[in-house]
């Protein structure tokens, strides 16, 4: 499927760092996309600022609008209102959706357009050089929280269902085939959806939280899969208790 | 998985990034992936395939891999065939350019405030899309679109702030909508990071700035002019715009249709710099029988962001006809392709913004003249102030004196030459201002006349008998 999704979808490789987390959730989307039929002429890509703005633009072989820093969901908003027969998708990062742009995230679930947002979530700003974002772990290292994080962080899927999102989900890139069907269902939906995809940055996050987070062995990007996979558990399981403070994933309807 | 299947497995080792990643040999529980042996040319240690036979067709490192390097193809079934690209289906062209219209308004006199003569004009201009935030003294324009866009089939949303309204007309445009948003001096400082985008990527929409006293959140209610420098040099990087000037409510329509028209015609954001005055001010005004529209080219195909021309305006598409639209708002090529470190395409991107519109000056400026025929001194005049000057200027006539008036109904681009003929047929211009002395300094920068500001910033309507006085007497009597 590699060489038949590269070719038929995109224009060019990634220039991403080698093991990033976004070419993960790429690829689970575009595994997405085609299993779907997505109509690429009749969707349109809107993204932001940030290493998560570039999976679509200038990857993708459709309509792109790469706009300012945090205002992809407020473009999109434009688009879709003024056309309602395109897809529009907006793909970002947490910095770029959940931080600068969070604003525009609330007001859109509230809205409730037919929009989709996949918010790339590497838990800081990793094109600038790895400062503390909205969902930055508390405690963990930055390059503006040397000692640690002092700030609690958004859980955007309580941020988004809050806003009354009616399809939310979120799933981590170390299980790709249940991120590609969450992407399935929320391309699917008919309303408002936004993803939280919990995605990795071994350039800025891991190098930096290595130590603390038990991040071994040759392949530090294995090492953080490997360590993503322990620390999520399907929300179904949560539901009742949660001991030990996993990460739910899932998908979260307005009905549920 | 069933033994009697068997697998090739490709890498791409050109799409590998190598040892740093190595997710595929981690995940791989077969064994089939192994580190690389080969450095290529980028210093890259790509993953091989070592022990193809093992593939048992799990697949978890081709669902796994970030940069799509790796397929796993069934051998027992016939070979995955790729869709011929090029699904293009293209729209039918058009030319675009100039039609005539009915208009929207019945033909004939109307009574109604500037703001609703405004959205009126934008209406009869076929703006299909408002996006807007309320805001003094502009909230009218909002809630007039607010009742009329959904009578005409159009499409009206309330944002959530300025940023997100600018946003939404940019995205609205993008999509084959004729757009505009509206607002005042505080919202307008909000839209300027975007209205650069729209520079950036040649987005025709109309902004409507209602001025106000300012700075800051100043007085909400009451005139100014303090947002003339702001229309140009709000955004940053230093690119050419186009602003009108309205001085009655009867130009709060004809402007907007213009403004519609001049943002259609060089795919720029227009300005409309009304003020306190002109938008809520009750005066007639005419509605012509039909009214000329301009409407942007759509040639498929064609790059949307460079012509032959220097200074060209490239033909627009819309979303949605196969085009593959690359918009950005980093430097590009024609074609939408990111530049970012190329001097010659940054260079020539910046110069065709800028001679798009400089190069077009003539067909852009518009202004009127008053009691100019023996004129010794030429008053220099826009916006609401020019309705106080002229009265000053009638004041100034009757005791004799030999002036007249120059009222500018655009003001970006700075129409310098014009500026500078009336400098040199005259002793002395004067510029009255309901701020600092913006246009008095421009104003002097192309004339080699004495120029003479007469500024009031009290969050009042300028004052005729402060005018008066300065040309009765070369000074003012009034605080300002």
């Amino acid at each position: 499927m590699g060489r038949v999704l590269r070719e038929k979808y995109t224009r060019q490789p990634t220039p991403f760092c080698p093991g990033c987390g976004h070419g993960i959730f790429l690829n689970a989307f575009l595994h997405a996309v085609d299993e779907l039929g997505l109509d690429f002429d009749k969707t349109v890509f809107v993204s932001g600022i940030g290493c998560g703005a570039w999976v679509p633009s200038p990857h993708f072989q459709a309509d792109t609008l790469h706009v300012t820093h945090g205002r992809a969901v407020a473009f999109a908003t434009g688009v879709k209102t003024a056309n309602p027969d395109l897809n529009v998708i907006v793909i970002g990062g947490d910095g770029d959706i959940a931080t600068i742009g969070g604003n525009h995230l609330i007001h859109a679930a509230r809205r409730n357009l037919p929009l989709k947002v996949f918010c790339l979530n590497n838990f800081l700003y990793g094109m600038t050089g790895g400062q503390v974002s909205a969902t930055t772990p508390q405690g963990d290292i930055t390059s503006t929280t040397r000692q640690g994080n002092p700030e609690r962080p958004f859980d955007l899927v309580d941020l988004a269902r809050g806003a009354g999102a009616p399809y939310v989900a979120r799933f981590p890139v170390s299980q790709p085939r249940k991120l590609k069907r969450g992407i399935i269902n929320a391309l699917s939906f008919d309303q408002f959806a936004f993803m939280d995809v919990l995605s990795l940055c071994p350039t800025q996050y891991g190098r930096a939280n290595r130590a603390k987070r038990g991040y071994e062995g040759p392949s530090m990007i294995w090492s953080m899969l490997e360590h993503q996979k322990g620390t999520v558990a399907p929300r179904e399981k949560l539901d009742s208790e949660n001991p030990e403070g996993k990460i739910p994933i899932g998908e979260w309807y307005a009905e549920s | 998985m069933p033994r009697n299947k068997t697998f090739a497995v490709t890498l791409d080792q050109d799409l590998c990034k190598g040892s740093d990643c190595y997710i595929c040999v981690n995940a791989c529980p077969k064994g089939v992936l192994a580190e690389g042996e080969r450095i290529t040319s980028k210093g890259l240690r790509p993953a091989q395939v070592k022990d193809p036979d093992a593939c048992t067709g799990c697949r978890i490192c081709e669902t796994l891999c970030p940069d799509l390097a790796i397929t796993i193809s069934d051998t027992s079934q016939a070979a995955t065939t790729v869709p011929a690209v090029g699904r293009r289906q293209p729209a039918s062209p058009s030319s675009g350019g100039w039609t005539t219209s009915p208009g929207a308004l019945k033909p004939g006199p109307h009574y109604m405030m500037g703001d609703d003569a405004c959205a009126e004009g934008a209406i009869a201009a076929g703006c299909a899309f408002y996006a807007g935030y309320p805001i003094t003294p502009a909230s009218e324009i909002m809630l007039r679109m607010a009742t009329r866009l959904p009578e005409t089939g159009g499409v009206f949303v309330q944002m959530e702030d300025e940023i997100a309204s600018m946003a939404a007309v940019i995205g609205a445009s993008w999509s084959g909508l004729k757009g505009m948003t509206a607002t005042a001096g505080p919202g307008f400082s909000l839209m300027m990071e975007n209205i650069g985008y729209a520079c950036m990527t040649e987005t025709p929409c109309v902004v409507v700035d209602i001025q106000r006293a300012g700075p800051s959140t100043g007085q909400a209610s009451r005139p100014a002019s303090g947002d003339i420098m702001q229309a140009k040099w709000g955004t940053h990087g230093g690119v050419e715009i186009i602003a009108l000037v309205p001085w009655s409510v009867q130009e709060m329509y004809d402007l907007t249709i213009r403004a519609f028209n001049l943002s259609e015609r060089f795919r720029v954001p227009v300005i409309l710099l009304g003020d306190a005055i002109v938008g809520h001010l009750r005066e007639s005004f005419h509605v012509e029988e039909t009214v000329e529209l301009f409407d942007r080219a759509k040639v498929p195909g064609a790059p949307p962001f460079g012509t032959e021309e220097e200074a060209g305006v490239p033909p627009m598409p819309a979303f949605g006809q196969g085009e593959r639209l690359l918009i950005t708002g980093s430097t590009h090529n024609e074609f939408g392709i990111r530049k970012t470190a190329d001097p010659e395409v940054q260079q020539r991107l910046v110069r065709r913004l800028s001679r798009k519109i400089v190069a077009h000056l003539d067909e852009i400026t518009d202004y009127e003249l008053y009691y100019e025929d023996d004129a010794q001194r030429m008053v220099i005049a826009y916006g609401s102030t020019a309705r106080s000057a002229l009265w000053a200027v009638k004041r100034a006539r009757d005791h004799g004196e030999k002036v007249g008036m120059l009222r500018l109904k655009s003001i970006w681009p700075f129409p310098g030459e014009v500026i500078r003929q009336w400098g040199d047929a005259c002793q002395e211009l004067i510029v009255p201002e309901t701020n600092l002395g913006q246009v008095s300094q421009l104003v002097q920068q192309h004339a080699t006349t004495p120029v003479s500001l007469v500024s009031q910033t009290n969050g009042e309507i300028m004052d005729p008998r402060r005018v008066t006085d300065f040309l009765l007497d070369g000074r003012t009597k009034l605080a300002s």
